[in-house]
């Protein structure tokens, strides 16, 4: 899988910060799970935490908090180490983790597709943070998304199949980021059908009166 | 006692209060005040490497002494009461201790593991938030293709090196810097907070990021 567009530096520097909030950091941690390389940008953001903590002027603990910490640890003696749970894999698309707990509800292994209109299929994904929408979408092979622009900041990564926008080829990994100034018609590319990760902050805003009339119904 | 004498007398200044912290572990913090700087980050990576392999206590109670007033006065920017803040300096060590086997010096800094481990638990404990990260241990996981390392990363993004490139960049950037990571604060409560636009937080970022990844080797 060769990634060609990636998270941007000011995404992931606030994505190492802590200050991302979930539904922008499930995308940003399904994308570096993908992507080594921003994986690597991540830690070196993450130095600069580092850093800014060293930096820091000590505040005294109260004076029984070693003894209290040294209580804990004989407490807490087991020692965690790396041990993977067995994953549920899904047959018919990979989907990372953290991406994957998100979008399965129960232990199935089967992906709760819901029709969307227009061949598409849409999975919404609960999240927490009630501020942003995020879904999966399966765009078919061959088949635009309608025309439509954007209220805010829209991220798409792409986990399967790939999408043309224009001149632009989006593949497996690869993150799309649309704003307020996009207008446009993605095309999934033929052969495959395209599943994508799509967050959102505000609803977007279809330049079709139909597909605008059945968005409060589809709940996108 | 004569170490600490000594070491007080090098340093010119009083030390604390006793009472402050547990005297064994204020003489640890001293001697290792009195390093010189650079070879103050590679003791605190042999100490964490130190409790993974033996459970060292002394090298445990080094780390203490170093890390968790910096854990306190990093909560207490971010917001914490004081009780909160010291709660989570503790429970940083707790899983510090706990965790040491998953440190990996090869890959980061002792300073930037315990950051990322403080970052966490005020995510989980205090925001009650959640923030999705990738799971090494699974199968669609993207493993880091092998490469020669002439020098380890840990070495490269030793916190003494990001600080120092740090404090060359131009105010305003150190200011985006501190508000991301001390502060916690998005992008768009950082421009609210400065008064200027959206735009010129997010540039500001990626210069800094960018002048930082030059400093620690990390060019693509």
């Amino acid at each position: 899988m060769t990634i060609q567009h990636h998270i941007n530096d000011p995404l992931l520097v606030s994505y190492a910060s802590g200050g991302l909030s979930e539904g922008w950091s499930l995308l940003v941690a399904t994308h570096a799970a993908l992507c080594p390389t921003c994986r690597d940008r991540v830690s070196a953001a993450e130095a600069i935490g580092g850093a800014l903590i060293e930096a820091l002027e000590p505040v005294p603990l109260s004076h029984c908090a070693y003894a209290d910490v040294i209580g804990r640890l004989d407490t807490n003696i087991t020692v965690e180490t790396d041990v993977a749970e067995k994953p549920v894999v899904l047959a018919e698309s990979p989907l990372p983790e953290p991406l994957r707990s998100y979008a399965l509800v129960s232990q199935d292994e089967v992906l709760p597709w819901r029709r969307l209109g227009l061949g598409a299929f849409h999975i919404p994904i609960l999240m927490q943070d009630t501020t942003m929408s995020a879904r999966l979408l399966r765009i078919p092979a061959g088949r635009p998304v309608p025309e439509h622009g954007h209220g805010g900041l829209e991220l798409t990564l792409v986990l399967s199949g790939a999408f043309m926008d224009g001149e632009d080829r989006f593949g497996p990994g690869d993150v799309q980021e649309a704003n307020e100034d996009l207008i446009h018609t993605p095309h999934a590319v033929a052969g495959e059908d395209c599943i994508c990760l799509a967050i959102t902050d505000a609803p977007l805003r279809f330049s079709s009166r139909i597909v605008r009339m059945m968005q409060p119904l589809l709940n996108i | 006692m004569i170490a600490q004498r000594k070491v007080i007398s090098i340093q010119g200044k009083p030390a604390r209060d006793p009472a402050i912290i547990d005297s064994s572990v204020k003489i640890v913090e001293c001697i290792r005040t009195a390093m010189v700087g650079r070879n103050g980050g590679v003791a605190l990576n042999d100490n964490l490497v130190a409790v993974a392999n033996t459970r060292d206590r002394e090298a445990f109670a080094e780390l203490f002494g170093h890390f968790a007033p910096r854990i306190k006065a990093f909560m207490l920017k971010r917001g914490c009461d004081s009780a909160a803040a010291e709660e989570i300096a503790q429970m940083t060590l707790v899983t510090v201790w706990r965790k040491a086997t998953l440190f990996k010096p090869q890959k980061a800094s002792a300073a930037t593991w315990v950051f990322t481990i403080a970052r966490n638990l005020h995510i989980d404990t205090i925001r009650k938030s959640k923030r999705p990260a990738p799971d090494p241990t699974d199968p669609f996981f993207v493993p880091m293709p092998e490469k020669p390392a002439d020098m380890s990363i840990a070495e490269q993004q030793d916190a003494n090196k990001v600080q120092a490139a740090i404090s060359t960049l131009p105010s305003e950037q150190q200011d985006v810097l501190r508000l991301s990571f001390y502060e916690e604060k998005s992008h768009g409560e950082i421009a609210k907070q400065l008064g200027v636009p959206l735009g010129t937080v997010k540039s500001r970022m990626r210069l800094a990021f960018g002048k930082i990844r030059n400093v620690i080797g990390d060019i693509e």
